[in-house]
């Protein structure tokens, strides 16, 4: 029997079957071909997801067509869009956290409910946050050459002229030849720009709106400068001290404890101010107490190269050597010693998901290693070598090599031969740094600072909540005291962030081990025997010795008498799981109840 | 060339006019937001710290009878009226909300024994030590009017304890045995007997509203089916059982108040065993009350404290205590499940909020929201050793606390004796016994 509503379809007036509506990954691929790889890889593999998922509901749809009789639809139109939007696959994955948990086996029914509910939840997270991603309002910048046009030839000029106006005077040069060569900082939110000169000069910047929040010359030598956690404060390292001044200006704090600091980085979300010192000093700093955390000699001489891992706190240190070392306050000895040069190391970036670290050395290579692996990934030769690296938010590589700044694409995924950017500055470069949320490079050199457009650096799209440009006073103050209620104990940080959600399986070994150095004796451990004092005769040597091994043999026997009765168990165990299995595999009669 | 680079319109991202709530974009790509689980972690911290501080159960103090508070009953259709009966014979009806008497009346010159409030809340009965049940009407008499029971009905022996059935004319009494009375007839219907030893108290399951449960002097918990002419089954423990409460969700489980310091939750199908032994209280228990929503209980203690238990944990969630609170009665879970009620040897009724971090009132949106979270985020945490010693802190007095650590050194020396005892005799004479297996001595059926 034909569905009535069956029939009703064939009869329209349209008369030929209607092509399936047209979806926005579908407009996507078209669009976005010549884009970026990630999007097309993206809807090949949620396509191929696609079909199956609409066989699935056609089949049910059937089912209830049959079931029923008629259709459920009054219009007799067929819902175009069944069920719930599809996902694309790869941008579930985007949020994924962690793998499945192994649900235990057994009669532990509570847990196990807990993990599947648990499960369910985080899966229904995962599914909304891939949702909203479509709701994203901005879209990542590219740069693309015409056809025989090499992006690295493009000027900066060119670009600043091709885009528009207020973009265009994100590129700009300020020319402070006196003070020579200069620090660059961004703030975290990428408002407010903070340089120091070699000569002594700093001065912070509005720079979107080139507005100056104040300008000091500190009549010393400036090593480095840092932004604190938020753009009130700065840290700067001078010829002697470390000093912290606001953002007026004015002298917070002579810190006389962190003495000839050549680096310094701060770790957001610890309000910890790591510093490298020209006397092999690593210190830390907790800015929101003012106390110092940790201080290791790390005995290897002048520490000039620093980076941070954003993913998990750690500092990198590059060496004369050509090792890096891996600290974290807890541990006065490195975590990991690298060797990556043959020579010393020039400089240090490592990627913002933790993954990829960029090594420059005095052997003029640039190399990539993979630091969760702690392996080589790619090694690359440049003619000059590069002074200074540094890594954009969506993974772009900049590498100064004289008063030469190069950009470069996809150093890890595919190997690069050709640069996709470079800039000539006028003085040699000092202190490269990508503006987070923006397209732009800062750099800093001998004749004062530059502001180039590197289109694609930025990631477009920012948190409010984590770090917000266009905070007002009154938000960046709510901000303030949140990430202060919330700053990681500097105890928490370690190779791997996410141990403190997982279940500390520690060994039945090593707990002992740890009761026993805390007990100072082993409670488990077996008494000796002693013999007990006999008198009249009877604790002659001989005696003594025979009792003792009296003893030796009543225990080894129970030993053996214990290892026996496991033997015998698994045996039956054995036996009656093959008994059992046996019984599975056997045909079975209906008749075979009435055997005895 | 095709160039694109990032160019944003502040007016997406900033309020149009100061009267607007400021904007926030989100974006929730994890690498965004790094050290999830330690921010996550120090959250719950915060969050544990908070409630504790936060952390004030008492409420209100209601004073005004002339001796200890012997019982108090809930109103079965009115959140706001507490019923309380002391140990010179007056019974008050309390308004809560006002935490006011709103009347009155004199059931003997003794002692009240205890209250229950009919069904239909407009009448509660009243058992005395003078041997007379009587009914009595809600509201206050009128002006002029003299304060008269509507029923009175004269018993035989002094009833210690009283009952009314869920949705029937019914109710039951026990005393030297548990009487089942018809509202409309002034003798009992149906009579239990078992043995010669009289009955503590008595209670109707919520549930399966023909059964009884009733705790004797012979330290049996005994069941009865109210459409049976005899007692279905008894439980004899070491100790004597003062009162029980049946789980008003789980119609088989119901959890007694024994005087050997714990509690013990039954399930009626298996008596031979108890569910969950609850420890902590260091003095014999006196009362215990279910909340609305079958998961927790409330016990009040000869040691002056109160305590909340998870009905299946076995020791406290809780403990409310204060200086002037003397040996805590009675003890009553309120029936929106917020706040617990009890009453003690010094003449007053405590109102004590249910959950002791609690913020009472209307919550904003957003207040909730955060007291979700964090709520979520204690839950995530617990088993963290920073965490959990944090959310367990309680303080207790003095003296509770130094009886609490004596009772555990005397349990870990009986401990320590019988299995030193176990290795020094024949193996398998001297078997391991359960704690939950300790307490019952048999079933009789």
């Amino acid at each position: 029997m034909a569905a009535p509503g069956e029939a009703a379809v064939d009869d329209s007036h349209v008369g030929t079957q209607k092509r399936p509506p047209a979806r926005y990954w579908q407009e996507s691929e078209i669009e976005d071909k010549d884009g970026n790889k990630v999007q097309t890889e993206e809807t090949s593999s949620e396509q191929s997801v696609q079909p199956k998922n609409q066989q699935k509901r056609k089949k049910r749809k059937r089912e209830v067509e049959e079931s029923d009789g008629k259709k459920m639809v009054v219009s007799g139109q067929e819902d175009p869009f069944p069920g719930p939007a599809p996902i694309p696959v790869n941008r579930l994955q985007k949020f994924k956290r962690k793998e499945k948990v192994k649900k235990p086996r057994g009669r532990k029914v509570r847990l196990r409910d807990m993990i599947t509910r648990s499960e369910e939840a985080s899966k229904m997270a995962q599914k909304q946050a891939a949702r909203f991603d479509l709701l994203l309002p901005e879209d990542a910048g590219f740069l693309e050459g015409d056809e025989g046009e090499d992006t690295c030839t493009i000027s900066q000029q060119d670009i600043a002229d091709a885009v528009d106006i207020t973009s265009g005077t994100k590129y700009f040069n300020l020319k402070l030849s006196q003070f020579g060569p200069y620090h660059v900082d961004y703030s975290k939110t990428g408002r407010h720009l903070l340089l120091g000169g070699r000569r002594g000069h700093v001065a912070c910047i509005d720079w979107p709106s080139k507005e100056l929040m104040c300008e000091i010359n500190v009549m010393e030598s400036v090593n480095d400068v840092k932004w604190l956690h938020s753009e009130d404060m700065f840290a700067v390292a001078q010829k002697k001290w470390l000093y912290i001044y606001d953002s007026n200006g004015i002298e917070l704090h002579c810190i006389r404890k962190f003495n000839d600091v050549l680096r310094m980085t701060f770790l957001p979300y610890h309000f910890l101010l790591a510093t490298a010192s020209a006397t092999s000093f690593l210190q830390y700093l907790d800015v929101s107490v003012g106390k110092e955390v940790a201080a290791f000699s790390t005995k290897t001489g002048r520490l000039d190269v620093m980076c941070q891992n954003p993913h998990n706190a750690i500092v990198h240190l590059g060496h004369h050597n050509g090792t890096v070392t891996l600290w974290s306050p807890n541990q006065k000895e490195a975590l990991v010693k690298m060797l990556c040069h043959q020579g010393g190391v020039r400089s240090v970036a490592v990627d913002k998901t933790g993954t990829y670290m960029v090594t420059s050395g005095m052997d003029k290579k640039l190399k990539v290693y993979d630091i969760r692996a702690f392996k080589p990934f790619k090694s690359y030769f440049l003619p000059a070598g590069a002074s200074c690296l540094s890594l954009s938010q969506r993974g772009l590589l900049s590498a100064a090599t004289g008063d030469v700044v190069q950009v470069y694409r996809d150093v890890w995924s595919t190997p690069v031969n050709k640069p996709y950017m470079a800039h000539r500055t006028r003085g040699a470069v000092w202190g490269l740094h990508f503006c987070p949320f923006e397209d732009v490079l800062g750099i800093g050199h001998g004749d004062g600072f530059t502001s180039i457009l590197v289109p694609g650096a930025g990631e477009p799209n920012f948190d409010g909540l984590d770090a917000n440009p266009y905070r007002s006073t009154k938000q960046r103050q709510e901000w303030e005291v949140k990430a202060l209620l919330e700053k990681i104990q500097p105890e928490l940080i370690s190779l791997n962030p996410t141990d403190l959600g997982e279940v500390d399986q520690v060994s039945f070994k090593q707990r002992h081990q740890e009761r026993v150095e805390a007990l100072g004796f082993d409670p488990l451990e077996k008494e000796k025997f002693v013999p007990k004092y006999k008198k009249k005769g009877r604790s002659s040597a001989g005696g003594i010795e025979r009792r003792k091994k009296q003893v030796a043999h009543e225990d080894q026997r129970d030993e053996i008498r214990k290892t026996v009765e496991d033997k015998m168990k698994m045996e039956k165990e054995q036996k009656e799981r093959e008994k059992k299995k046996a019984a599975l595999f056997v045909n079975k009669s209906a008749l075979d109840r009435f055997k005895k | 060339m095709k160039v694109k680079v990032l160019s944003r319109n502040p007016d997406d991202y900033v309020r149009e006019t100061q009267y607007d709530i400021q904007r926030v974009p989100r974006n929730y790509d994890p690498s965004l937001h790094p050290f999830e689980v330690p921010r996550e972690y120090a959250r719950a911290l915060n969050a544990t710290k908070l409630e504790r501080v936060f952390a004030k159960p008492f409420l209100a103090s209601l004073d005004g009878h002339r001796d200890g508070v012997h019982c108090l009953a809930k109103h079965r259709t009115s959140l706001s009226t507490l019923l309380s009966g002391s140990c010179d014979g007056q019974v008050k009806v309390w308004n809560l909300t006002e935490r006011d008497v709103c009347a009155l009346s004199k059931h003997t010159k003794d002692l009240c024994v205890e209250i229950v409030v009919r069904f239909c809340g407009t009448s509660f009965f009243t058992v005395g030590d003078d041997k007379t049940i009587k009914q009595w009407k809600m509201e206050a008499p009128a002006y002029g009017e003299e304060e008269e029971p509507l029923n009175t009905i004269l018993g035989k022996t002094v009833f210690t304890g009283l009952d009314h059935h869920q949705k029937e004319g019914v109710f039951a009494t026990c005393g030297q045995q548990v009487d089942i009375w018809d509202e409309q007839r002034s003798s009992p219907i149906r009579s239990f007997t078992w043995g010669v030893d009289s009955f503590s108290s008595v209670r109707f399951n919520p549930v399966e509203t023909e059964l009884l449960a009733s705790c004797g002097s012979d330290r049996s918990v005994v069941l009865y089916d109210m459409r049976e002419s005899t007692p279905l089954r008894k439980v004899i423990m070491k100790m004597r059982t003062n009162t029980v409460c049946w789980n008003p969700m789980e119609a088989y489980y119901f959890t007694s108040a024994n005087e050997d310091y714990n509690l013990y939750t039954y399930d009626m199908r298996h008596l031979d065993k108890p569910v969950m032994v609850h420890m902590d209280h260091v003095s014999a228990v006196l009362d215990v009350d279910y909340s609305p929503t079958g998961r927790e209980f409330v016990s009040a203690s000869f040691d002056k404290t109160i305590r909340i238990f998870p009905k299946n944990a076995g020791h406290s969630r809780e403990v409310y205590h204060t200086k002037r609170m003397q040996h805590v009665i009675c003890v009553k879970w309120s029936s929106d499940n917020k706040y617990v009620l009890s009453g003690s040897d010094e003449m007053n009724i405590r109102l004590w909020k249910a959950n002791a971090a609690e913020k009472l009132g209307v919550l904003s949106p957003r207040e909730r929201q955060a007291t979700n979270y964090n709520q979520k985020l204690k839950e995530k945490f617990q088993y963290h050793p920073q965490i959990r010693r944090i959310a367990r802190h309680r303080h207790l007095p003095k003296n509770i606390y130094h009886q609490a650590k004596e009772l555990r050194v005397m349990k870990a020396a009986r401990h320590r004796k019988e299995s030193n005892v176990r290795k020094h005799s024949k193996p398998g004479t001297v078997p391991l016994v359960a704690e939950k297996e300790k307490h019952v001595v048999t079933v009789v059926k």
